[in-house]
């Protein structure tokens, strides 16, 4: 049974019933659909609740909701959708609450348009929403990633009790690929939540969910343990793949939809004789600037690829600190880089005169 | 020597901060008493505004939630379908639910959510300092309607109990006050009902009860009570708006008019 076709967005849903989630609240938006559809389906089925909210507003709410009352817990949308969300993400990080938030991102800004595109890294990255706060981000490639990156988010999401955003765009949400589902999901031991409000039931002491914290000093402790929690994830759960990376002098960063543009020019460049590797961020936070300090003196320069204006090229230029040169190609508002652009620029890099 | 008056078990005993004359304690003990008598405490998950009432956490005797501006019917919306078996209320005020919340309470109702909602209206924003709310009543002075709200540039009170009674799946709404003893004892007869709607599965239910800010108003306690009286019940007339249709074919649940 192993191996079956599978659509992006619905990969998505099985992975996340696969890891244990039965609950989903979302509003629709294009081109995250196929999932809401999906486990519309699929979550009654598994005695699960599926529930259409009246908006993303209302839909993150409901999510802070069932996450306080204990439960594995999602959303999903696509970038305005998100930007929608970000008050109840905040509200979310400050409560200390696990959930999985999907973003299958589209062209802006404003409406933009319903193509793919990155132009919400520094959104899900950088906070978001107000005050001091990080969401751990993954970034799947492909729609098997996504099956495993589902079990991922939501294990990370309960082990520090912050919302993980897993990132796609419209190509890998409507893509369809090969998935193995052999070892993945299945029965497991969900975390113990002491701290969920669930009703007393025998319980000597009453549990508060809540962000309020009105005493400046006691607010500032909260806000130190908090980093103290990223800290150790940005210690712990840096991860990226690695592509031609051993022996390579100029190193493609890319990540989502555009890694696999990335890879086919490592391929094309190897073959012309050029040393070309690819850093894949896995993880965009934390940032895995330790694959950057393990290539730092053997590279001669860095070229970052995005479907934007060149938001993550921000985070490659504070890793590598001025120590190596970093260009950025970046295709905004929904356009894909193709091959052969990204290859030229590398040329360019690399000093390769071109032919004609 | 018997006792025969104590804090309800599903109170605190953590002193309210509400202003002198504020009538937040009478509702929150009401809801307690409730509570109490119902049996429920243990059972129960409370949903709290932004607001005046934004420490009802600190108040009410059982596991309590702090929700985003308007938020909370979309939160106990999470929790109650998470946890079916469990009773799940929203405290909130005007500010909270008829202007920034208005959709997630609409829709909540739209639903028939099995919670409850206990809705203080007191013609004011009270906590961010006095501002016009959506139920300012026409010439009513605040801190941005300094000369009076003028229907013209800002238009009339929002009735939410006869907003919320279009609604199918809202099955109990009622309006109330607790400006004398005998509005407090019908007042508590209503929450009391709206509690036993949602153990009974029957749907979404809001108590609507008119409430006083005398700092915000500008007067003593006894003339606020008495500024409630005769100036917000003849827009905001009180009873029963809905009830459940169960109820008058079996006989369950009290049917006066409160």
């Amino acid at each position: 049974m192993a191996r079956v076709l599978m659509k992006g967005n619905e990969a998505f849903g099985e992975g996340a019933i696969r890891a244990g989630c039965r609950y989903f609240f979302g509003y629709p938006i294009t081109p995250q659909s196929e999932l809401p559809h999906f486990l519309a389906k699929r979550l009654p089925e598994i005695g699960g609740v599926y529930l259409q909210a009246e908006s993303e507003v209302s839909a993150i709410n409901m999510v802070y909701g069932a996450a306080a009352a204990g439960a594995r817990v999602m959303t999903s949308s696509s970038s305005p959708g998100i930007s929608l969300m970000q008050e109840g993400i905040s509200y979310i990080v400050g409560a200390q609450l696990p959930c999985v938030i999907i973003n299958v991102m589209r062209g802006g800004p404003g409406l933009g348009n319903i193509a793919p595109a990155q132009g919400d890294y520094f959104q899900a990255t950088k906070g978001g929403g107000h005050g001091d706060y990080k969401l751990i981000v993954l970034a799947p490639a492909s729609v098997q990633e996504i099956i495993t990156h589902m079990q991922l988010a939501f294990d990370l999401a309960d082990k520090y009790r912050n919302p993980v955003m897993v990132v796609g765009d419209g190509i890998l949400g409507q893509m369809m690929e090969p998935v193995d589902l052999e070892g993945t999901g299945g029965e497991m031991a969900e975390p113990s939540k002491p701290w969920a409000t669930t009703g007393m039931r025998g319980r000597k002491e009453r549990n508060i969910v809540n962000s309020l914290c009105i005493v400046p000093e006691e607010n500032e402790k909260n806000n130190l343990q908090l980093a103290a929690k990223y800290g150790e994830i940005q210690r712990s759960e840096q991860r990226w793949e690695e592509y031609g990376l051993d022996d390579a002098e100029w190193v493609l960063v890319a990540f989502g939809t555009v890694a696999r543009v990335a890879k086919g020019v490592v391929d094309k460049a190897r073959k012309e004789g050029i040393a070309a590797g690819l850093i894949r961020p896995i993880t965009l936070w934390p940032f895995p600037e330790k694959a950057f300090n393990k290539v730092i003196d053997q590279v001669k320069g860095f070229l970052t690829v995005e479907m934007s204006l060149g938001q993550m090229v921000e985070d490659v230029r504070l890793c590598v600190q001025g120590r190596q040169p970093v260009r950025f190609l970046g295709r905004p508002g929904g356009m894909v880089p193709s091959v052969r652009e990204v290859y030229e620029e590398l040329k360019k890099m690399a000093g390769v005169k071109t032919c004609g | 020597m018997a006792k025969i008056f104590q804090r309800p078990a599903a109170l605190t005993g953590k002193a309210f901060h509400y202003c002198p004359g504020c009538t937040h304690g009478i509702v929150h003990r009401i809801i307690a008493q409730c509570i109490d008598e119902l049996g429920i405490r243990e059972d129960t998950i409370g949903v709290c505004p932004v607001g005046c009432s934004v420490f009802a956490y600190e108040y009410f005797n059982c596991d309590m939630i702090e929700a985003a501006h308007g938020r909370a019917p979309a939160v106990a919306t999470g929790v109650k379908r998470v946890l079916p078996d469990r009773v799940v209320f929203t405290y909130q005020g005007d500010g909270d639910l008829a202007a920034i919340g208005t959709a997630e309470v609409v829709h909540a109702a739209a639903r028939g959510e099995k919670i409850t909602t206990i809705f203080i209206n007191n013609a004011v924003f009270g906590m961010t300092g006095g501002q016009m709310a959506p139920t300012t009543l026409v010439g009513q002075k605040t801190t941005t309607t300094p000369k009076g709200r003028d229907r013209e540039t800002t238009g009339s009170p929002l009735r939410v109990a006869e907003l919320l009674s279009t609604v199918e799946g809202a099955v109990y709404v009622a309006r109330v006050s607790v400006h004398n003893p005998a509005s407090v004892i019908r007042a508590k007869k209503a929450i009391k009902k709206a509690f036993e709607v949602q153990l009974q599965g029957l749907g979404f239910a809001i108590v609507e009860v008119l409430s006083t800010c005398p700092t915000n108003w500008g007067l003593s306690p006894v003339e606020a009570l008495e500024w409630l009286e005769k100036n917000m019940v003849p827009i905001f007339p009180l009873g029963e708006f809905r009830k459940p249709a169960e109820w008058d074919k079996n006989g369950t649940g009290e049917g006066a008019s409160c």
